[in-house]
């Protein structure tokens, strides 16, 4: 959980980022997507965070939103939670395969599944859908039973 | 005179039938003789979709769904969901019911990493004879599994807000009676193998991850830390009743093949302590929160739980619109991250090791493809 101390300082630290502090039971930070790379670095390199748990992508009805869960191995407790959010009708964020090589899979997995680009990311491919399956499974529009779609 | 023989790379397919996958699992391997140049797994032979499904299910039908990951331990599987949902619902379990899933997820420790030992020397060439020797004793603890859920290898025995059941009678004498034999089999799998000298030429040095390579691809579980970092979300964050028990972080020095196989003989060693400190201190009363009327609607928002699952960490990032079903489901499943590290430790070794490195990450398919 990000706690509002660990968001009050970054808030601090990067004050044109102009991150905002997300309530919830798992409270976390949104970042702009052009910022991400650049705070996810200060946070692997000055704050230990060096372990990136989770890369989720999430379809809400205004937006996509990549979420990231960033832990230490080297000390206890819990996760600095970034939220980006991306645009509906292009979505893309930036990769964050440079800092972490274990991003690479989830972040294919995003894409394939959810549509959502990774700019710079070495080897954008799908990793669980075959080459040529046209569309992403796990977006809302996307047929969810059988009588719905047919394989061609 | 001195000639220079002119050699090509070959690109050769492994897999995806193949006896040591595990599964349905490919490889593209880039071969200079017999020495690796460069690998590539290719996975995804058995997606099913399980988050789009995961969706479409209520919350309650999901943690059955879930025992269909990781289907060496299921038990697992159900504890990271149900604690997710119990997260999000703001539920507490009782006591009882605590415990009682502290036994099931330990003995689901020593199940898997039977299964990975067994497996592994399957690999080596030692053809079933250690794989039957650890999977008879899988087979008691089948039994437990069955006499507290009906079945053994998809229980439905976690509910959210509890067990589905109390423990049957003859559970815990039985229960106490393994629990009590168990390190006098370990030694015994041990005489067979540890000191055996095919298994040292065969592992030693074999698939070395160096551990910040290994936090770098996010490596969790025996994978991580046979490289020697001593990361373990029972300790790093502890979650339901962890606290209370006293056990230790099993730790490998070189990151070997044999490390990891050290690191899960010990790890099974662990456990049965874990399980006997549960045993003494379980505690009598309810073992599930009283049923509400109604569909179950968690509130609206967004939650992560990971626990330390067998294979490394297996984390449920769940959103709750307020319906009854989840809005979003998602799995962070370990085989899937700790697959990654399979090229960095397979280059430059034998195309023989690629199959016991492959053993000793310690992979389940229907985890990996979802």
């Amino acid at each position: 959980m990000t706690s509002r101390e660990t968001f009050d300082r970054l808030a601090e630290k990067f004050p044109s980022f102009e991150l905002a502090y997300v309530e919830g039971k798992d409270p976390a930070i949104l970042v702009k997507a052009d910022n991400l790379v650049e705070l996810a670095q200060h946070l692997r390199d000055e704050e230990g965070y060096d372990y990136c748990s989770s890369i989720t992508g999430v379809d809400y009805p205004d937006r996509f939103e990549v979420v990231y869960h960033l832990y230490s191995m080297k000390k206890e407790g819990g996760p600095v939670i970034l939220k980006v959010h991306a645009s509906r009708e292009e979505p893309e964020v930036p990769s964050v395969v440079s800092l972490w090589p274990g991003a690479d899979w989830q972040e294919r997995e995003v894409w394939d599944l959810m549509g959502i680009r990774f700019s710079d990311h070495p080897n954008l491919k799908r990793v669980l859908m075959w080459e040529g399956f046209q569309g992403h499974p796990l977006r809302k529009d996307f047929p969810g039973t059988q009588d719905e779609y047919t394989f061609s | 005179m001195a000639t220079t023989l002119k050699t090509e790379n070959v690109t050769i397919n492994m897999g995806p039938h193949h006896p040591s996958t595990h599964g349905v699992f490919r490889m593209i391997l880039t071969l200079d003789g017999e020495t690796i140049v460069d690998l590539e797994p290719i996975v995804g032979y058995l997606h099913r979709n399980h988050e789009k499904i995961g969706e479409q299910n209520n919350w309650i039908q999901n943690t059955p769904f879930t025992d269909r990951l990781d289907y060496i331990s299921p038990m697992s599987n159900e504890f990271a969901y149900v604690l997710a949902v119990e997260k999000l619902a703001e539920i507490e379990p009782p006591e009882r019911a605590k415990y009682i899933r502290i036994i099931m997820v330990e003995l689901n420790r020593v199940i898997n990493h039977m299964v990975a030992v067994g497996f592994l020397l399957n690999e080596l060439g030692c053809f079933f004879t250690p794989m039957f020797y650890a999977l008879r004793w899988r087979e008691t603890l089948m039994d437990l599994y069955e006499m507290v859920a009906g079945s053994r290898m998809m229980p439905n025995y976690f509910w959210i807000g509890g067990v589905a059941g109390d423990l049957p009678e003859e559970f815990l004498p039985m229960c106490n009676e393994f629990v009590a034999a168990l390190p006098g089999f370990i030694d015994e799998l041990e005489r067979l193998l540890t000191e055996n000298e095919i298994v040292q030429m065969r592992c030693r040095d074999v698939g070395i991850l160096p551990p910040d390579v290994a936090t770098a691809y996010g490596c969790t579980g025996p994978l991580l830390r046979a490289s020697g970092v001593p990361y373990d979300v029972r300790k790093a964050e502890p979650y339901s009743i962890y606290d209370r028990f006293d056990f230790d972080i099993v730790m490998g020095t070189v990151g070997d093949v044999y490390d990891r196989y050290l690191v899960r003989i010990a790890e099974m060693r662990q456990s049965v302590r874990i399980v006997e400190q549960a045993l003494r201190d379980l505690p009598e009363g309810e073992t599930a929160t009283p049923r509400k009327k109604g569909k179950f609607r968690p509130p609206e928002g967004d939650v992560y739980h990971r626990i330390e699952a067998p294979k490394g960490e297996l984390g449920f990032y769940l959103v709750s619109d307020g319906s009854e079903n989840p809005y979003r489901y998602k799995i962070r499943s370990p085989s899937f991250v700790n697959l990654q590290a399979m090229s960095y430790m397979c280059k430059g070794r034998k195309v023989a090791d690629v199959v016991i490195i492959l053993g000793s990450v310690d992979i389940t398919l229907g985890e990996v493809d979802r």
